[in-house]
């Protein structure tokens, strides 16, 4: 029921965008009141392409399903591990701010940077999952749920479609995907071509796939 | 009563000087003649009534442990065992692990060695021998010097007492020293007198294990001592063609590169420089024999000769006509893998060779032989090489080794370097380092009357001989540690036509004993096997098994306790399941109930393990649940997880991420053990926990899925719905 | 010449910052009851504190520890009164010892965070600490005493 109600959201929200070329969702500021939040203002220029655009969605969705992204966005409390995306060992859980728990938080063992040698713990400064109130899962959806999922501002921390672009464009933990330390896979694209894919995605229009 | 550890605290395990000290009890002097080598400024020993304890003018005593401590507590069991006769007070007691010698040397195996679950029967006497004799010299040194009667005098927490008249122990000792030896055994204490025997003392060594202070051989570090790291093999047994060290050299902190037997060793400041320089080492290989070895391939070729006969290890009637004549006949093949033992503290060994003395520190099971290995490398006589056995990080059969293969590669690298050096392992060394325990295929096929009652077994095992090249291998004859509970199962007792085949080919590829040996895949196969017979029945699995054990009183004490404290075939929560098994090995009777879940992933999360034993005598009651505990996840990592391939002669597995330990969300939060009120003969604890695991997780997982786990480790068998 | 706080005393070492905390702490400093067992954060047996994290110091290096506060095991508390160093003699936990002083240290994390862990909870912060002895069952009973030891105002 929800998934359904958000859909339907977007859609008239993406309609309202053919005609104001500006959606606007709404958010409740600090004293309750409602406030306006623009999500997506396509790049000057672009025109709307639902074809395009959600083939452009598809090609960044295999990076997004790919092990160094979907690991740290998984269904359940705990990470994913490895090129099999298997449930992290040793019991580790996301935590209320999604860097883990007690004796386990996740920069107990991952470092700043990456330990050098196989199957060594990847580092970033900032490892985490996402927040137990911002779960963000990738793991299981499919194209068109994790695409109104990622665009639902309730579902993805409150960003804007230029903060989606911003995220996946130069977010150091996103960036680390594409140097994963010693021995791991990298995502089926470089990291150039997915931000460009993903940002072609919004810029003609943010549609939706159809499955 | 109240024991205050803190005299414990500063309890070191190092030895200083060289000891060989030939068994005289009563009163070998030399040790005192030697002087005592404190560990923290004990005075030196004024009294020494033989080679396991000591006693000072400070009343200080010190306690000299023929076994080692790896875990299994005889640190305690031992010292209680004296303490039982002497009435020392707990405080002054010092206690250390024994050098080499004589007098340490195994009462029924007659080597020095720490293993098969023997230590508390081995030395139940001796220990409690060597307190008593100290004792009565002591009361007639006291009898004399107060006037009175020995049979006068009585002893308490380290004072002989006569009326209003004292003296403490150490004031005694060295009237005591002078009296004549005793020529007869004490009488020992009758078992209602007993103050600590059967009800157990705290863990003697838990104090310096809760605030860093235990000394590990990892932990040895004196001035001059540096870290070796060696660069081994990709093939176990290849051999150094050349190498290049000119990059090694040049890290910050290397101090020296050596060719050794066993590969090249990079000796530094500390391990961090060691283990650089071995990164920065190129070394080519000789590749040894050990190549051709692949583990899925030689499982294959196992179970080829599993299909046929082996050399006999038991045989009554015959066998095979017993089958032709059943109504009907089961047959099951159970696999398994080799294991590593990894013990938490990966191998080390510190050598300190200096004018004509080799010193050399480390956690090891068998000291003696350890010396003797180091003597022969480095061309000394035995009394020239002291080992001091420091806390063993772990053991499980690693540490006790008849090539002494870790110490061996120490020494090797001081002779060739000259220096004094810790070796060091990394985990990858340790799994790596091959001395596992060997791969098995047991080939069982079981005839059935009517009832389901069997009749008939035909039983062939195929998996290297780990005695085989050892003085233990037999003259003649089966290696029974093999086939050790198979030949000698309960079960087959009674089957009128049965035989047990072994075959042992040679490889090699070194092997050796696991916790809890043969019957680490023995007691699978035989407790696997009576599961799919008694559902072939359609019996209860208790009943099935209480039917055809009625003969075997102590296997039935542990099966009917674990059954009824488990509360066998009573309703259980939806999704949960029981499975059992009992096992005899190494003295004792050990029978588990295994609860457990399988999801819908096929993952076996176990819940609750009920857990009883019957070892004769609990000596140290408490000691004696702890080891069962440690024994059920000791079991679960190994057949839920344990295994390690071979292709082409390279071990495939590496550290803990794929080799796996059963980690605190893999195992049972309830781990029960029962003791049997016993009277029978003492057996072991340490290892008789491990067998029953495997076979009452299968059973369980079975009663679950109706899938039956005959391969192991079962991580590997699919049991997703 | 690198600077850290061990055990609230400073301490100046000479070593490269690439080296792993671990082996400043054992073989620089000379601190030994922090273990090595893997060297690959699998096994837990090298756990400190890094300003107050239960890190595992075989893959911290030196740098990201240079002027951060570092409790070891011995630094825990001057005389094993810990409670649960009181709890882990009191369960006879230890067997063959060496994995220990990581399980503790992590233990001290998960009661500082959660003074009244349940079993979940202990699961989800120990699971990170390999034992070869199995001593888990003791280690899960210690850390329940220990929390009612803490309530009690043990830690004294």
């Amino acid at each position: 029921m929800a998934k359904l109600k958000t859909n339907k959201i977007i859609y008239l929200l993406l309609s309202v965008t053919a005609v104001s070329a500006v959606a606007v969702s709404s958010r409740t500021d600090a004293a309750g009141n409602k406030q306006p939040v623009v999500y997506h203002e396509p790049a000057d220029g672009v025109a709307k392409d639902s074809v395009g655009s959600k083939k452009a969605f598809m090609a960044a969705y295999r990076v997004l399903m790919h092990p160094r992204c979907m690991n740290c966005h998984p269904s359940g409390e705990a990470p994913l591990q490895g090129d099999d995306s298997h449930v992290h060992t040793m019991g580790v859980k996301r935590g209320h701010d999604g860097k883990g728990m007690y004796a386990l938080k996740c920069s107990n063992c991952h470092q700043p940077q990456n330990t050098p040698g196989l199957h060594m713990p990847p580092g970033n400064p900032n490892w985490h999952l996402p927040p137990a109130d911002m779960k963000m899962v990738f793991q299981g959806k499919s194209p068109r749920e994790l695409a109104a999922q990622l665009l639902n501002p309730e579902l993805n921390g409150h960003k804007t479609t230029a903060q989606l672009i911003a995220h996946v464009t130069s977010d150091s933990l996103v960036l680390g995907g594409w140097n994963p330390g010693d021995g791991r896979t990298l995502p089926p694209l470089t990291h150039a071509e997915f931000a460009k894919q993903f940002k072609a995605w919004i810029d003609k229009g943010a549609f939706l796939p159809d499955k | 009563m109240t024991t205050s550890r803190r005299g414990f605290l500063k309890t070191g395990a190092m030895l200083g000087g060289s000891l060989i000290v030939s068994f005289v009890v009563p009163g070998a002097k030399r040790l005192a003649a030697m002087g005592l080598p404190g560990t923290d400024g004990a005075a030196a020993a004024v009294f020494t009534p033989n080679a396991y304890l000591s006693i000072g003018a400070d009343d200080s005593i010190q306690v000299w442990l023929a076994h080692v401590e790896m875990g299994q507590g005889i640190w305690t069991t031992l010292t209680m065992l004296i303490a039982e006769e002497l009435d020392a007070d707990w405080e002054k007691i010092k206690i250390v692990h024994a050098p080499p010698g004589q007098p340490y040397v195994h009462t029924v195996y007659g080597l020095q060695i720490t293993g098969g679950s023997s230590t508390t029967w081995s030395e139940f006497d001796r220990y409690r021998q060597a307190g008593a004799t100290a004792r009565t010299l002591l009361v007639d040194a006291a009898a004399k010097k107060f006037g009175v009667s020995p049979a006068d005098c009585r002893t308490e927490n380290g004072m002989v007492i006569a009326g209003d008249k004292k003296a403490r122990y150490g004031e005694l000792a060295a009237a005591a020293a002078a009296l004549p030896p005793l020529t007869e055994p004490v009488q020992l204490r009758p078992p209602s007198e007993w103050k600590y025997i059967g009800k157990g003392v705290k863990r003697l060594d838990a104090p310096v294990k809760v605030n860093g202070q235990a000394k590990f051989g990892m932990d040895m570090q004196f001035p001059g001592l540096l870290t070796a790291v060696v660069a081994h093999p990709p093939v176990y047994g290849s051999k150094v063609k050349s190498f290049d060290d000119s990059k090694a050299r040049q890290i910050q902190g290397v101090r020296n590169v050596v060719q050794i037997p066993t590969g090249v060793a990079v000796i530094a400041d500390n391990f961090w420089a060691a283990k650089k320089g071995r990164a920065a080492l190129q070394v080519s290989w000789e590749t040894g024999p050990n190549v051709n070895i692949d583990s899925k391939a030689q499982l294959q070729e196992f179970k080829k000769l599993a299909a046929t006969k082996g050399e006999k290890a038991a045989e009554k009637g015959d066998a095979a006509s017993g089958l032709s004549k059943a109504s009907k006949v089961l047959e099951a093949e159970f696999t398994f893998p080799y294991l590593a033992h990894t013990p938490m503290e990966p191998q080390n060994v510190t050598v300190k060779v200096e004018n004509g003395k080799c010193e050399i520190w480390t956690g090891t099971q068998m000291p003696g032989n350890d010396q003797q290995v180091a003597a022969k490398i480095l061309g000394f006589n035995p009394e020239q090489v002291s080992v001091h056995t420091t806390f063993l990080g772990g053991g499980f059969g690693r540490r006790a080794n008849f090539a002494s293969d870790f110490v061996a590669e120490a020494v090797n690298i001081a002779k060739a370097s000259g220096q004094f050096i810790k070796m060091v392992w990394t985990r990858e060394d340790d799994i790596h380092g091959a001395y596992y325990r060997p791969s098995f295929v047991h080939n069982v096929r079981v005839g059935v009357d009517g009832e389901g009652k069997p009749v008939a077994w035909l039983h062939n095992i195929a998996g290297q001989s780990i005695m085989a090249g050892t003085p233990f291998e037999p003259k003649e004859g089966v290696d029974g540690s093999s086939v050790e509970g198979v030949n000698d199962s309960p079960y087959l007792a009674a089957i009128p036509d049965h035989w047990v085949g072994l075959h042992s080919p040679r490889l090699q590829l070194p092997v050796l004993w696991y916790r809890s040996v043969g019957h680490t895949h023995t007691a699978m196969a035989m407790e696997g096997m009576i599961d799919e017979l008694a559902h072939n029945a359609g019996k209860d699995p208790v009943e099935y098994r209480r039917m055809l054990l009625k003969d075997h009183p102590r296997h039935l004490a542990a099966l009917n306790l674990a059954a009824e404290k488990s509360g066998w075939g009573q309703p259980l929560p939806a999704g949960r399941f029981r499975g059992v098994a009992v096992h005899e090995s190494f003295l004792s009777y050990v029978a588990h109930v295994v609860e457990l879940s399988v999801d819908e992933q096929g993952a076996i999360k176990i819940h609750r393990v009920v857990s009883a034993v019957d070892c004769g005598l609990a000596v140290n009651p408490d000691g004696v649940r702890a080891q069962i505990e440690s024994g059920v996840n000791f079991g679960i990592s190994t057949a839920l997880y344990g295994e390690i391939t071979l292709d082409k002669g390279v071990v495939r597995q590496s550290n803990f991420h794929d080799y796996r330990i059963a980690r605190m969300n893999d195992t049972p939060t309830t781990i029960e053990v029962h003791i049997v009120n016993s009277t029978d003969k003492m057996g072991g604890v340490g290892e008789p926990g491990v067998p029953p695991v495997a076979p009452a997780i299968a059973n369980a997982v079975f009663a679950a899925t109706g899938k039956r786990l005959r391969d192991l480790p079962f991580c590997n068998t699919n049991l997703k719905a | 010449m690198i600077k850290l706080t061990i055990n609230q005393k400073e301490h100046t070492v000479d070593a490269s910052p690439d080296m792993p905390l671990l082996w400043v702490l054992r073989d620089i400093v000379g601190l030994t009851g922090t273990k090595f067992g893997c060297g690959m954060a699998q096994c837990g047996a090298c756990t400190v504190h890094l300003n107050g994290e239960a890190v595992r110091s075989c893959v911290t290096l030196l740098s990201r520890a240079a002027g951060q506060q570092i409790v070891t095991i011995e630094g825990l508390s001057p005389d094993s009164t810990h409670p649960l160093q009181r709890a882990w003699l009191e369960e006879d936990v230890p067997q063959c010892g060496y994995c220990q002083s990581g399980q503790i240290m992590s233990a001290a994390v998960l009661l500082r965070e959660n003074p009244h862990p349940s079993d979940a909870d202990i699961d989800d912060a120990m699971s990170g600490n390999i034992c070869r002895c199995g001593t888990y069952p003791r280690i899960r009973k210690a850390i329940h005493l220990a929390a009612k030891l803490q309530q009690e105002g043990g830690n004294k």
